[in-house]
């Protein structure tokens, strides 16, 4: 479940001693937030949380305070470039979700309701959290 | 009963229909965040495809924002106050 994996990360990071600094726990909560929502059990079979979850692993795996992420190498499938009936904004919305160059643009539809749904499922998820505790 | 299965295979000839691509889109449309009620309005995909751009970008900015101010509340959390052991309680489960 997308809240429970969620929890259980903040909980790792509030216990981290000695704390981090302000910066590097909002990118670890960050990072947290989008690892949920690619461990979901609904969203975990997708194209867009694989691609997710190897970005943000590559990102994991490079020193602190890089920003840019290197793309080694995402897919072998060679990216589909628009066809006449694709609007031209596909290629926006294919930048935006996770693992959309690689995709087949009727999947890539498909794929976009189920990353918006997840992501609105975990701003909700954060929000809940930040009213329970800040009153 | 053609199936609705829009998973192409390589054979890219695909079998996806015009109607299956208005069904998906409109589909996003109605996740829209000033989805239109009635069902009869049609708007057309290029918005649609717009409009997710735009929300998907707010969505993520979200998630930035509120990944800074919960740092700010672990970070603000007194030891010793009642919000704190309940967090604390709530997060060790």
């Amino acid at each position: 479940m997308q809240a429970l994996h969620f929890l259980q990360a903040l909980a790792r990071i509030a216990r981290a001693a000695p704390k981090p600094a302000h910066s590097a726990r909002t990118r670890q909560i960050r990072h947290a937030a989008y690892a949920s929502m690619a461990h979901s059990s609904r969203s975990s079979r997708r194209t867009w949380s694989r691609a997710l979850l190897h970005r943000l692993r590559q990102r994991q795996q490079q020193r602190p305070g890089r920003l840019l992420t290197v793309r080694r190498r995402v897919r072998i499938v060679t990216p589909i470039t628009s066809r006449p009936e694709e609007p031209a904004r596909a290629e926006t919305l294919r930048q935006l979700v996770p693992g959309g160059r690689g995709m087949e643009y009727c999947n890539l539809l498909e794929e976009t309701a189920d990353y918006v749904q997840c992501l609105r499922a975990q701003v909700q998820l954060m929000q809940t959290l930040l009213d329970a505790f800040s009153s | 009963m053609s199936s609705r299965r829009s998973h192409s295979r390589h054979s890219s000839a695909s079998r996806i229909t015009e109607e299956e691509i208005n069904e998906l889109v409109s589909k996003l449309q109605m996740m829209l965040p000033d989805a239109p009620i009635s069902r009869n309005s049609r708007v057309s995909a290029r918005k649609v495809l717009q409009e997710t751009c735009s929300y998907i970008r707010s969505l993520h900015q979200e998630v930035d924002d509120l990944s800074e101010k919960l740092s700010e509340l672990l970070a603000s959390t007194d030891t010793d106050s009642a919000e704190a052991a309940i967090l604390r309680s709530l997060l060790m489960q």
